[in-house]
C-alpha cells in the first residue's frame, strides 16, 4: 500500500494525532463489549473484571481521588479564576470578614486545572488498556497477572518507579510555582493588592509595558534596560575574563620544570571549598571604606582619603568583576588541567619541530582545541553569571543606589538580585513576575543561539 | 638556551608566588582576626594586638544560638546529601538506561524549567511550606523538603557518566535474567562510585552556602536559621563593628570541615567537573 506523504507543521501534526485519537477511542467504544463500555464511566472497571485487580483499582481510586479533589475542593478556586475573586475582605463591626483570596484562588485554580488534565490523560490511558486486553483475549493470548504487573515495576517498567517521585516532587515545587508566577506578571499583585486583605486582578500586558518603559509608569523602562545592560556586561566579562586567565593558570602550572604543581593547584582552590558566604563577606568587608584595603593604603600614605571602592559605580564594578576573578580563575584552571592532559602529544611535538614558539602552539593548537571541548562548559558558566547571585549580594548587595533608577535598583545589581529586592523589599510581585519572564527569554535566546552554532553538540547516542 | 629558561621559570616562580598570596591573603586575615581581643569592625593592622579566645567562647556561650544553628545546618547538609543522591541517581539511570516514551519530552521540559530564575517562585513556595507548618522555627526540613523535591533537574553530570557506560552490560545482565532494578543496584551504583561522591559532595556543600531562600523561610525567627543566615545578618547588622570578630570565628568554624573535606574529596570534584563541562 501506497501512503500519502503529507508535510505538516507542529499544529497540523497536533490536529492530526488528536484525529487520530479521538477515532481510535470511538472504535473502542463502538467494538468494545460492556466491560469496556463501561469503563469510558467508571475507570478500571474492565480490567478489574479481567482479572487485573491491580490495574482496575489504581485506575479506580485515581479517578474517585481526582474527582473528589476538583468537586470537593478545586471548583470554588477554578470557578473564580477569570476575576480572581470578587468580594472584599472586610470589617463589619469590628470583626473581620474574611472574602475572596486572590493568591489561593490563582494558586488551587491553576492546580484544578493541572488535575483536571492529569485525569483526562489516566482516562486515555484507562481507555488503551481496555482496548489492548480485547484485542489480547480475542487473539488467544493470556493477560498480565497481578505480579506479573506489579514485578514490571521493577523491571521493563522501572523507569515510572524512579521517575514518580522526582517528576511528583518537580512538579509540586517546580512547575506548578513557575506557571503561578507568569499568571502574576498578567496581574497587579503588589503591596497595594495584598492577599488576603486585598483582592488582585488580571491587568492584561500592563507590567510588560511598563518595563518597556510604556505606559509612563514611575520610569521602569529606564532602570529595566540599565540593569539589563549591566547584567550583560557582567556576565560576559564574568565568563570569559575568569577562562582565559584560568586557562593561563592553568598552563602556567602545567609547564615543564614547575615543581610543586599540586600546591599551587591546592593553594587556588581554597576558594570553591571555603563556603561563599565566609570568604565573599569578608573580602567585601575589607574593600570597604573602613576596611583593611584602604586602612593599609591610608597607613602607607598612597592615599589621603579612603577609596569609595563600594560606594561609586564604576569602582563598584570593575571591583567586582576583579573579585570575582578570585572565585572564578581556580574552577576554570581545575577543568582545563583535566583537559590539557588530553590534547595528543604529538601535536605539540610536530610543532616544535616547525619551529612554533609558545604563544603560537597556544594560539595554534591549545585554543581551538579548549573551545571546541569546552563549548558547553562556556554556555552554563555564562548563564550562570547572568544568574549569579551570591557574588553580586553578599560582596554588596547590587549598591550603590542612584536617584535616576526606580524600585531600589542599583549600579550593580543584575536582573535576579533586583528581583529577589522587588520581592523581599517591596512586596513588587507583578514586576518580579515580568523580570524574572524576561530573564528567562534572555537565557533562552543566548542558549538557542549558542547551542545551534557550537561544533561540539553531539549526538547524545553517539557516546553510548 | 638553559639560561633563558631558568629566567622563564624564575617568571612563572614569581606570578605562583604573588598570586598565592593574593588567594590565601583572605583566609589568613580571616584567621587572625577571629583570635583579636579588641573590639571593633576592620581594623588598620593584621596581626592582633592582644590574642584571644573570646570570640570562640562567645559562640558556645547562652547568650548565642551558634550550637543550634550550625547544628540546623549539618542536619539540612547530611539530608540533602542522602536524599538528593538518590534522586539523582534514580533519574540519570532511567534516563540513561532506559528508553520510554516522553523522554526526550522529558529532558527538553527540565531544560527550560532550568532557565527560569530561581528566586522567582520564592513567594509561592513559602506558602506552599507554610501551608505545611514548615515555616519560621520548622524552616530545617521546610529547607530540605525544597532542595530535594526539585533536584531531579541536575542530573545531567551523572547521566553523562552513566551514559558512558557500554549498554551491553546491561543487555548481557537481562540475558541472564537480571531485572532493570538488579541491574541498577548490583552493577551501575559499584560502578559508579566516582560520581556518586561527586554528587554527594556538591549537594553537601550547597546547604552551608544558603542565604537567600534559607533567610526568607526562617523569616527572622532565630531557631530556624542556618549559619548563612545567621553570619551573614552578624555583618549586615548596624553594630557590625561588634560582631565582626565573632563573625570571623563562627566562619572559621564553618569553613574548616567544609573545606577539609572538599581537599580530601577534591580528586572526585575535579573529575565531575570535568565530565560535566565537556558534556554539557
Amino acid at each position: 500500500m501506497e501512503e500519502k506523504i503529507v508535510r505538516r507543521g507542529p499544529v497540523g501534526r497536533f490536529f492530526h494525532w488528536l484525529g487520530k485519537d479521538l477515532k481510535e477511542i470511538g472504535a473502542t467504544f463502538a467494538e468494545g463489549d460492556l466491560k469496556t463500555k463501561l469503563s469510558f464511566l467508571i475507570m478500571g472497571y474492565g480490567q478489574l473484571l479481567r482479572g487485573q485487580v491491580v490495574r482496575g483499582l489504581t485506575m479506580f481510586l485515581l479517578q474517585v481521588a481526582s474527582l473528589y479533589f476538583i468537586f470537593g475542593f478545586g471548583w470554588q478556586y477554578f470557578s473564580k479564576l477569570p476575576t480572581l475573586g470578587t468580594v472584599e475582605t472586610a470589617k463589619i463591626n469590628r470583626v473581620t470578614v474574611y472574602g475572596d483570596n486572590s493568591f489561593l484562588i490563582l494558586l488551587y485554580g491553576l492546580l484544578t486545572v493541572v488535575v483536571i488534565a492529569l485525569l483526562i490523560f489516566l482516562w486515555r490511558v484507562n481507555v488503551r488498556q481496555n482496548r489492548e486486553a480485547e484485542k489480547r483475549l480475542a487473539r488467544g493470548k493470556r493477560l498480565a497477572s497481578n505480579a506479573e504487573d506489579l514485578r514490571s515495576l521493577l523491571d521493563k517498567n522501572f523507569d515510572k518507579t524512579l521517575l514518580a517521585l522526582p517528576v511528583l516532587g518537580i512538579f509540586v515545587f517546580t512547575v506548578l510555582p513557575i506557571i503561578f508566577m507568569i499568571c502574576i506578571a498578567f496581574t497587579n499583585y503588589d503591596v497595594n493588592h495584598q492577599s488576603p486583605a486585598r483582592l488582585f486582578t488580571w491587568v492584561g500586558l500592563e507590567n510588560f509595558k511598563a518595563i518597556f518603559g510604556l505606559g509612563g509608569q514611575e520610569g521602569f523602562g529606564n532602570t529595566f534596560f540599565y540593569v539589563l545592560g549591566w547584567t550583560l556586561v557582567w556576565a560576559f566579562f564574568a565568563t570569559f575574563l575568569t577562562y582565559f586567565l584560568g586557562m593561563a593558570v592553568a598552563i602556567l602550572i602545567n609547564k615543564k620544570g614547575i615543581k610543586l604543581k599540586k600546591l599551587w593547584r591546592t593553594v587556588l582552590v581554597m576558594t570553591i571549598a571555603v563556603p561563599q558566604f565566609v570568604s565573599l563577606l569578608y573580602v567585601g568587608k575589607m574593600f570597604a571604606v573602613d576596611g583593611l584595603v584602604n586602612a593599609y593604603l591610608l597607613k602607607w600614605g598612597w592615599i589621603q582619603t579612603a577609596i569609595p571602592f563600594w560606594t561609586n559605580a564604576t569602582y563598584a564594578r570593575i571591583l567586582i568583576i576583579v573579585i570575582n576573578l578570585w572565585i572564578g580563575i581556580p574552577y576554570t584552571m581545575l577543568i582545563v588541567t583535566g583537559l590539557l592532559m588530553n590534547i595528543p602529544a604529538e601535536l605539540y611535538e610536530s610543532a616544535r619541530i616547525d619551529g612554533a614558539n609558545p604563544l603560537q602552539t597556544f594560539w595554534y593548537i591549545t585554543l581551538p582545541y579548549m573551545l571546541f571541548v569546552t563549548g558547553p562548559f562556556l554556555l552554563t558558566q555564562f548563564i550562570g553569571n547572568l544568574n549569579n547571585f551570591n557574588v553580586i549580594f553578599l560582596l554588596n548587595q547590587g549598591n550603590p543606589k542612584s536617584m535616576s533608577l526606580t524600585n531600589n535598583a542599583g549600579a550593580t545589581d543584575l536582573l535576579v538580585t533586583w528581583l529577589y529586592k522587588m520581592t523581599i523589599n517591596d512586596s513588587n510581585y507583578k514586576i518580579a513576575a515580568v523580570i524574572g519572564i524576561m530573564v528567562f527569554l534572555v537565557t533562552a535566546i543566548i542558549s538557542l543561539v549558542v547551542y545551534n552554532t557550537m561544533p561540539s553538540v553531539k549526538d547524545e547516542e553517539g557516546f553510548q | 638556551m638553559a639560561r633563558k629558561r631558568k629566567i622563564g621559570n624564575a617568571v612563572c616562580y614569581a606570578i605562583l608566588i604573588i598570586m598565592s598570596i593574593i588567594w590565601l591573603f583572605p583566609f589568613v586575615a580571616l584567621v587572625l582576626q577571629s583570635f583579636r581581643g579588641e573590639s571593633g569592625g576592620m581594623v588598620n593592622y593584621l596581626v592582633p594586638k592582644q590574642w584571644s579566645l573570646a570570640n570562640y567562647q562567645f559562640l558556645f556561650s547562652d547568650s548565642c544560638k551558634y550550637v543550634r544553628w550550625y547544628t540546623n545546618t549539618l542536619i539540612i547538609a547530611l539530608a540533602v546529601t542522602v536524599l538528593q543522591t538518590m534522586v539523582i541517581i534514580c533519574v540519570s539511570y532511567a534516563l540513561s538506561r532506559m528508553r520510554f516514551s516522553g523522554r526526550k519530552a522529558l529532558m527538553n521540559i527540565w531544560l527550560v524549567l532550568g532557565m527560569f530564575p530561581g528566586f522567582l517562585t520564592m513567594i509561592c513556595l513559602y506558602f506552599l511550606l507554610k501551608q505545611m507548618g514548615l515555616t519560621e522555627d520548622g524552616a530545617v526540613p521546610g529547607l530540605i523538603l525544597i532542595s530535594v523535591a526539585s533536584s531531579g533537574m541536575g542530573y545531567y553530570v551523572c547521566k553523562g557518566y552513566f551514559d558512558s557506560m557500554p549498554r551491553s552490560l546491561d543487555e548481557a545482565a537481562i540475558l541472564d535474567g537480571a531485572t532493570r532494578a538488579q541491574i541498577l543496584t548490583k552493577m551501575i551504583i559499584p560502578l559508579s562510585k566516582p560520581i556518586i561522591i561527586y554528587t554527594a559532595l556538591v549537594a553537601f556543600m550547597a546547604p552551608w552556602c544558603d542565604y537567600i531562600f534559607a533567610s526568607y523561610v526562617a523569616f527572622g525567627h532565630e531557631n530556624g536559621y542556618n549559619v548563612a543566615v545567621s553570619m551573614t545578618r552578624w555583618v549586615w547588622t548596624n553594630d557590625y563593628q561588634g560582631y565582626f570578630t565573632r563573625f570571623c570565628a563562627g566562619g572559621i568554624l564553618v569553613a574548616i570541615p567544609v573545606t577539609i573535606l572538599f581537599m580530601c574529596l577534591q580528586k572526585y570534584y575535579v573529575e565531575g567537573v570535568t565530565g560535566g563541562a565537556t558534556k554539557g
